[in-house]
């Protein structure tokens, strides 16, 4: 069935969005450490040696007790606070870290690192498949839990010479990989911020995440994972994927506020399939244009094992079904937080977390922003957000006696 | 925040009953404050006496002052949130100026007693002369400094009196450790070792109670 839906989406119209990424995904050099003492996945299969390519800003203290790790979500990367080497964009928190930010790099030492399984430099499909044959992984590379993201990031971190984290805080995806912090390594945290984020990946978002892979699977260009072999990538159907999960990430009332239902001209240079209609709703630009640009950056079979990895997330299925064992006994300090439009995780889930949280005797707060921009609200200008990530660290700094920097 | 929000809870003074309450708890305790606003009491708590002090609020607004200023505040509901702590899991827990806009209050001081070894609380007294005399006189719903708003619009579902209280506290077998009646202004007032006058010309009463036994 849904072979015969993508057939009907114009074909050629993906394919030009796609058009002016000649070389994808290039292997630019970021900043990474080798791990040959190798990683225990926990699907128990056991890479000998892995890749974590991270970023850093601020400076390390002398006491080495200010470092805040960000965790980032499904398509994010470790480029957190600055351009981004491949679309040129802006850090994707820039809002968030930097100089003067909520998480002040003169303040704090932010670490962001590439999830294993990730596309931007840590070992994923890309990387070379052990064995000599010179062949990347593809869809032969072992599946990925978030749980094994945070192992991946334990070892960057004891790498650094870091034997507690001040903070770990991420959104999402990330925010799951806060949680997995705090149950996998309790006093290793003393403050957690899981923002928009759930303790499991509900059933309806693992139903997004499939349309998103059969789209990819569907594309004939996927070639079953091993498209490297032509040289071209499946960039119809990781657009579709990106198209489809984007929706997921706004709300009806930001696409109303965005585009409501205005009309534009089809470009003049499109394909027949686009102008079969003659004009487009400015949402079907916009969300062609989120589609084409995913692609130059993010690897199809990366989207895969990634979506697949917070599709296994389930915190509470690790401890007998029950989420307050996983944080038993903490004396992490957490702040949970969502957003009154998200329907991706909405607030119910954090307040699920907050009080299992409580049932655990730990110390939360736990605050439900008023915003109309969805799940990507965390991402963008939310002043009300931002004061309370600052006044949190601020009066979390307090307690672990952490000085001015 | 917003004036459409339905308003559950009194807007409440923290100032003139923060002295008072907290007083009346040892330096260094584990606190929860319930209708903590936007944590004065709990930060006083923090700054003063070394106490491990939390707060639940229902109105976000509060909370996000709360969490900005770096206190540790969940957005909840004394009705709701209660049941999911453990037991014991505090030394004292606050309710102040709520009691009377809960849903359940029975309950509520229930879990109170439950997770806390005491129950520091306080309300506006429904039996203050000025509020008898003006039902008595007028007819009509009383409208005072501490009951300002219409019937129709009060958050507060459920006013009580000191003397009510007692009778609940009796019926539940909570013992009253302490108690004191003041005026609106948190001012002790002389009358509070006899419960009748305290009843009549106490505009709150405090309690501190605790779990026979």
């Amino acid at each position: 069935m849904q072979t015969r839906w993508l057939r009907a989406v114009p074909r050629d119209s993906i394919q030009d969005m796609a058009m002016d990424q000649t070389a994808p995904l290039t292997d630019l050099a970021h900043t990474h450490v080798v791990f040959n003492d190798g990683i225990m996945l926990e699907c128990g299969v056991r890479l000998d040696s892995h890749t974590v390519a991270y970023r850093t800003y601020g400076t390390l203290n002398a006491a080495r007790s200010n470092a805040v790790l960000v965790c980032h979500a499904l398509t994010g990367d470790q480029y957190v606070a600055e351009p981004h080497p491949i679309t040129a964009k802006e850090g994707w928190w820039d809002a968030v870290v930097g100089p003067g930010r909520p998480i002040d790099t003169e303040r704090f030492f932010v670490i962001c690192a590439n999830v294993l399984g990730g596309c931007m430099g840590s070992t994923g499909p890309r990387s070379p498949k052990p064995g000599g044959s010179g062949e990347p992984w593809g869809t032969d590379f072992p599946p990925i839990t978030i749980r094994d993201m945070v192992q991946a990031q334990k070892q960057l971190i004891d790498h650094l010479g870091i034997t507690r984290l001040f903070a770990v805080v991420g959104g999402s995806m990330g925010g799951m990989q806060v949680l997995q912090w705090v149950a996998s390594y309790p006093d290793m945290v003393f403050a957690a911020m899981p923002i928009a984020t759930a303790a499991y990946h509900s059933a309806q978002n693992i139903a997004f995440h499939e349309v998103g892979r059969q789209a990819i699977f569907a594309d004939p260009d996927w070639r079953n994972g091993r498209y490297w072999e032509t040289g071209d990538i499946p960039a119809r159907g990781l657009a579709v994927a990106r198209m489809c999960a984007h929706i997921t990430y706004l709300s009806e009332q930001a696409l109303t506020r965005k585009f409501g239902r205005r009309l534009q001209n089809a470009p003049k240079d499109s394909s027949e399939a686009i102008s079969l209609f003659g004009e487009m709703f400015e949402v079907e630009s916009y969300l062609r244009h989120q589609g084409s640009t995913f692609v130059q950056r993010f690897d199809a079979n990366a989207y895969l094992t990634i979506t697949r990895a917070m599709d296994y997330f389930d915190l509470a299925a690790d401890c007998n079904g029950n989420l307050a064992d996983a944080f038993r006994g903490t004396k992490t300090r957490f702040l949970l937080a969502s957003f009154t439009s998200d329907w991706l995780f909405p607030t119910s889930e954090s307040r699920t977390i907050a009080r299992a949280l409580n049932r655990a005797g730990a110390n939360v707060s736990f605050v439900e922003f008023p915003s109309d921009k969805g799940h990507d609200a965390f991402l963008l200008d939310e002043p009300d957000f931002h004061r309370a990530l600052a006044g949190f660290l601020r009066g979390c700094a307090l307690h672990a006696g952490l000085r001015d920097a | 925040m917003s004036s459409h929000d339905p308003v559950r809870f009194v807007a409440k003074n923290m100032r003139m009953d923060l002295a008072l309450i907290a007083s009346m708890i040892a330096p260094g305790s584990r606190v929860l404050d319930i209708g903590c606003g936007d944590g004065t009491l709990i930060d006083h708590l923090f700054q003063t006496k070394g106490c491990d002090a939390r707060g639940i609020e229902i109105d976000m607004g509060e909370v996000t002052q709360a969490v900005a200023y770096g206190l540790p505040v969940m957005h909840g509901d004394a009705d709701d949130d209660l049941t999911h702590y453990p037991d014991g899991a505090f030394d004292y827990v606050v309710l102040s100026r709520t009691l009377q806009a809960v849903e359940r209050p029975r309950a509520v001081l229930h879990q109170m007693l439950r997770i806390g070894a005491r129950a520091v609380v306080s309300f506006p007294n429904f039996g203050h002369w000025l509020v008898r005399w003006q039902l008595l006189s007028t007819g009509r719903m009383p409208m005072t400094a501490t009951w300002n708003r219409p019937w129709h619009e009060t958050p507060n579902i459920h006013p009580c009196t000191i003397r009510d209280f007692f009778i609940l506290c009796e019926e539940e077998g909570y013992v009253v450790e302490s108690w004191l009646a003041a005026d609106d202004a948190g001012q002790r007032t002389p009358w509070r070792r006899a419960p009748r006058l305290a009843n009549l010309f106490g505009e709150q009463g405090l309690f501190v109670l605790r779990r026979a036994g």
